[in-house]
């Protein structure tokens, strides 16, 4: 279930900067909550966030209980070749999810 | 007990003090004025209307996006809502909801409206208020009536059902003893805290809320401001609260749907 946003320009000039906008569904529960119980909600959050542009990691950051819910990232990559930017991520409980989107590069 | 009652009541005036008004009871027949109707957007500040209208960093847009895969058949093996829905025939149906449904013989809202087609045409179990799956939904059809003006229509036979959310809104309630009109009304634009109090209109909703960290139905929020003033609560899905809907959209007469909305 790609409960993922991202969202490139539609086409970039190469040699270029553009800007690559992630958003990401995660509670990034930060393990100081409890439930109505009473009983400590554990830990959840996206512990990884790696972004790969035809191949070729751009971006690698840690997240952690100090981001709200549902993260949103925005950076920026300089355009070389047509092909697939990927999100890949994974959370404290080990989950994974990945979201992809093409760059048209013109020229 | 007694004088719990009185420190309750001598906060209150309190807060009806601070907040300006001598704290007059509302009269029992309903008057609204249409020309001073804000969203709740006026209030809420420029960042987040900023991150409403921007899709990607609007939050609620995972939900739509996530409705839209619904839409097209994930997680029914029934036939799909494309099947018989043609691309873009909802917009415009979350501006005229909630409304009276002959077969339903009661004022439903639009996840009532999701639900039932879920049951009577697909044969699935009715999916759960408040659950990931019926807000994707909801926020799906919700948002191809953004920009739309809300208006719906409360004669007829929705009328008893209009009325009796009228009467639910003029009715003091809870242990702090507020009616929706005593702030919504009276109060709009004052502060609450550090917030500012809004006239109380739904065209956000589904609407994504800071404080709840994720998508959230117009019945939650009506439950959190039930909450709010130590009220009963009634489940999400009841039909107070449908009706109380229906009553705040026509409130709301000719705002623009704004779902999915973003508020604090």
């Amino acid at each position: 279930m790609a409960f993922a946003r991202i969202v490139v320009p539609p086409a970039v000039a190469r040699g270029e900067a553009f800007e690559v906008r992630v958003s990401i569904r995660h509670p990034m529960e930060t393990g100081f909550r409890v439930d109505d119980r009473g009983n400590g909600i554990p830990r959840n959050t996206l512990r990884e966030v790696v972004a790969r542009y035809a191949g070729v990691e751009v971006l690698r950051a840690s997240l952690g209980s100090g981001i709200a819910a549902n993260p949103y990232l925005r950076f920026f990559v300089t355009a070389q070749d047509s092909g697939p930017l990927t999100v890949e991520w994974v959370d404290d409980a080990g989950k994974r999810g990945t979201a992809t989107t093409d760059v048209k590069v013109d020229g | 007990m007694r004088l719990h009652r009185q420190r309750a009541i001598a906060s209150l005036a309190l807060v009806l003090a601070t907040g300006g008004v001598s704290g007059e009871s509302i009269a029992p027949t309903y008057r609204h004025d249409w020309s001073e109707a804000r969203s709740g957007l006026a209030y809420a500040g420029g960042s987040l209307a900023a991150m409403q209208s921007d899709d990607v960093a609007n939050p609620g847009m995972l939900w739509v996006d996530r409705g839209s895969e619904l839409w097209r058949g994930a997680a029914v093996s029934a036939p799909a809502c494309a099947g018989c829905h043609a691309e873009g025939s909802m917009r415009g149906v979350a501006a005229r909801l909630p409304a009276w449904s002959a077969p339903a013989g009661r004022v439903v809202d639009l996840e009532d409206r999701i639900n039932a087609c879920r049951v009577v045409r697909q044969r699935e179990a009715p999916l759960p208020r408040g659950g990931d799956d019926l807000l994707a939904l909801s926020a799906f059809v919700a948002s191809q009536s953004r920009g739309l003006p809300l208006h719906v229509e409360v004669g007829g036979p929705a009328r008893p059902a209009f009325e009796r959310a009228q009467a639910f809104y003029v009715t003091r309630r809870g242990q702090l003893d507020l009616s929706c009109a005593n702030c919504h009304d009276a109060l709009a634009g004052r502060r609450l805290g550090s917030e500012t109090i809004s006239q109380g209109h739904p065209t956000a909703f589904p609407a994504y809320r800071l404080e709840w960290q994720g998508l959230g139905s117009l019945h939650r929020r009506l439950r959190a401001c039930l909450y709010g003033v130590r009220a009963a609560l009634p489940d999400e899905g009841a039909q107070l609260l449908t009706e109380l809907e229906l009553f705040l959209a026509w409130r709301a007469d000719g705002l623009p749907v704004e779902a999915p909305g973003v508020r604090r």
